[in-house]
């Protein structure tokens, strides 16, 4: 290392760095940068919808021509007071309740075993084997019920191989449950909601367990407690944030959805299908914006109890 | 010591695994069904058990359902477009989050989710009372909007799960060893984020392919797959052409979801 190391000035820093080292010292700026184009879609395209929705709802409907007139009224939501339209309301929601409180006791012995016994290995698989299902065409899976429940379908036949088509009819019979079969019953619907969210309220009710240590448990039995005492004691308030994370899915998405009412249902309408059909068949965007806000205010209120019960941090 | 290993023991007890083996059965025996209804002769009933089986229903998709395949392919356009615009939104929602601390962090996080939180009715309605307003023809790129916007937060859950779990001290070495800003990320967080980013975009373009509210309210004339496979339900001919349809859906739809797992599972197992 001989001092013949002349002094070199350093060359000019490039672009790159120049601009590297200015967004480093304009922290503000460049997280300005970052989110500038997410915030103008979720914000601007997405907000700016929900406001249009809700702008929309009180358009008035001029009664002879049909036509959306620029007049600003209570109108939409005096309609939606008319008993029918109660009625479609009260349905949606009392289905979106049944599905979610029936998916529980379901998805917890499955979600149980995964957090508690499965291996890596087979928790992978069980993985897998439950978002298939979830993620292979939800359409294709409403249209399998259809298939299973169907007069001449499987469910059928297996009543009279095992003689009980006797039971099925009386089944059938019950008002607000039957139908003329199964497969145009709300009996249909809900079971074929049940199906196509379980896999939510699984996975929900999973990651709830699998933060629960396992010495807690342990603790509740060496203090004594019985199988049943533990359960109830310590690991359903644990696992219940899960439960109401996984309530958001199938709650939400049973109010939202009106495939499954169509496919399997009778002529009873449910929030989604009165959407649909306001919407296209008669062109009454307004009356259709204003039944929409009903499921929007529901969730509002559920997500916010849903946040106070910790289910967001179960997420 | 005996009384614990009444629920803590290494084995579940048999009432358990019943019921994990119901709840697995229960999700499965529809989509096996699905496919047995495919190869059925019986084309206007759904009778159990199939009179007969046959491919033929296959053969008349390949060849003379043009129908299907316009469908299809504009699914896929949809799909690949709607994913592309979640993968970068998405994933600049997610470097900001990670980065910084900052106000309206927590909004930030409620509206991400909101698209897929609120009812498929709620978006779906929405988009159209907008896209009414401001007097735009409904098209397919009004579809892509649409899909975009539901999608960003399957990308956005994917590559923040990775980043969390990524050791700050990595891109601090690079700042500290002289790298800019934009060669730490091309270098060091690019790669770390990478399989997450496939993965998000995996799942993204499957939920894309299988969407069909919003699509409808958001959809001019254009009919996605879902919506040609809505249509068809109604129709009481050639009934086992829709199951051919759906098992070509679940093998198209199985492949993504499969990667994606194997994606996260590597990630996840190297740490």
């Amino acid at each position: 290392m001989a001092a013949t190391t002349a002094y070199v000035p350093s060359p000019a820093p490039s672009f790159w760095r120049r601009a590297s080292t200015y967004f480093y010292r304009h922290p503000r700026l460049s997280l300005l940068m970052t989110l500038a184009l997410p915030m103008f879609w979720l914000v601007v395209i997405y907000l700016g919808s929900l406001l249009a929705l809700v702008a929309q709802s009180f358009y008035g409907v001029d009664s002879f021509t049909g036509q959306v007139t620029n007049q600003l009224t209570l109108d939409n939501y005096r309609l939606l007071l008319q008993p029918a339209n109660i009625d479609i309301i009260v349905r949606t929601v009392t289905m979106a309740a049944l599905v979610t409180v029936s998916a529980v006791p379901l998805a917890y012995p499955l979600a149980y075993y995964m957090a508690r016994y499965a291996s890596p290995r087979m928790k992978m698989i069980l993985y897998v084997l439950i978002l298939l299902p979830l993620w292979s065409s939800y359409l294709v899976r409403v249209y399998a019920w259809k298939l299973i429940l169907a007069q001449e379908g499987i469910v059928s036949w297996f009543a009279a191989q095992t003689g009980t088509s006797g039971l099925l009819d009386a089944f059938l019979q019950i008002p607000g449950v039957g139908g003329t079969s199964l497969a145009l019953s709300n009996f249909g619907i809900f079971i074929a909601f049940v199906y196509v969210w379980l896999p939510y309220m699984i996975i929900a009710i999973e990651a709830a367990l699998e933060r629960v240590p396992k010495s807690l448990l342990e603790a509740s039995g060496d203090l004594g407690a019985k199988p049943r005492t533990t359960f109830r004691q310590v690991i359903w308030p644990l696992a219940f944030p899960g439960v109401v994370a996984g309530s958001i899915f199938t709650f939400a998405l049973t109010l939202g959805d009106f495939v499954v009412p169509t496919v399997l249902g009778n002529s009873q309408y449910f929030i989604g299908q009165a959407v649909l059909t306001l919407q296209s068949t008669s062109g009454n965007m307004p009356l259709a914006a204003a039944l929409t806000v009903v499921p929007m205010l529901i969730m509002g209120v559920y997500l916010w109890f849903a946040k106070r019960l910790g289910a967001f941090d179960a997420l | 010591m005996r009384s614990k290993r009444k629920h803590l023991g290494d084995h579940a007890s048999w009432r358990l695994k019943a019921g994990a083996i119901f709840a697995l059965l229960f999700l499965h025996v529809p989509i096996i069904v699905i496919i047995l209804y495919a190869f059925t002769t019986d084309e206007r009933t759904f009778r159990f058990p199939p009179p007969g089986l046959t491919t033929k229903w296959f053969e008349t998709v390949i060849t003379s359902r043009p129908d299907f395949w316009t469908a299809l392919v504009l699914s896929l356009q949809v799909a690949a477009i709607a994913t592309g615009a979640a993968l970068i939104l998405g994933t600049l929602i997610s470097a900001a989050m990670y980065r910084a601390k900052f106000f309206g962090r927590d909004a930030i996080s409620l509206i991400v989710v909101l698209p897929l939180a609120l009812p498929g009715i709620v978006t779906g309605i929405a988009l159209r009372s907008a896209i009414g307003f401001a007097g735009i023809p409904f098209s397919f790129w009004t579809i892509v909007i649409g899909h975009a916007t539901f999608c960003i937060v399957v990308v956005y859950n994917n590559v923040i799960a990775r980043l969390r779990r990524t050791a700050r001290s990595q891109t601090e070495a690079s700042m500290d060893l002289g790298a800019t800003s934009f060669q730490t990320f091309r270098h060091i967080m690019l790669p770390t984020i990478a399989t997450a980013m496939l993965a998000g975009a995996l799942l993204a373009f499957a939920l894309s392919f299988d969407e069909i509210i919003v699509t409808t309210f958001t959809a001019g004339q254009q009919q996605t797959l879902p919506i040609w496979i809505f249509s068809q339900l109604a129709r009481s001919r050639q009934r086992p052409v829709t199951n051919v349809v759906a098992v070509f859906v679940i093998l198209l739809t199985s492949i993504p979801i499969m990667v994606a797992a194997r994606l996260t599972r590597e990630a996840s197992s190297e740490q």
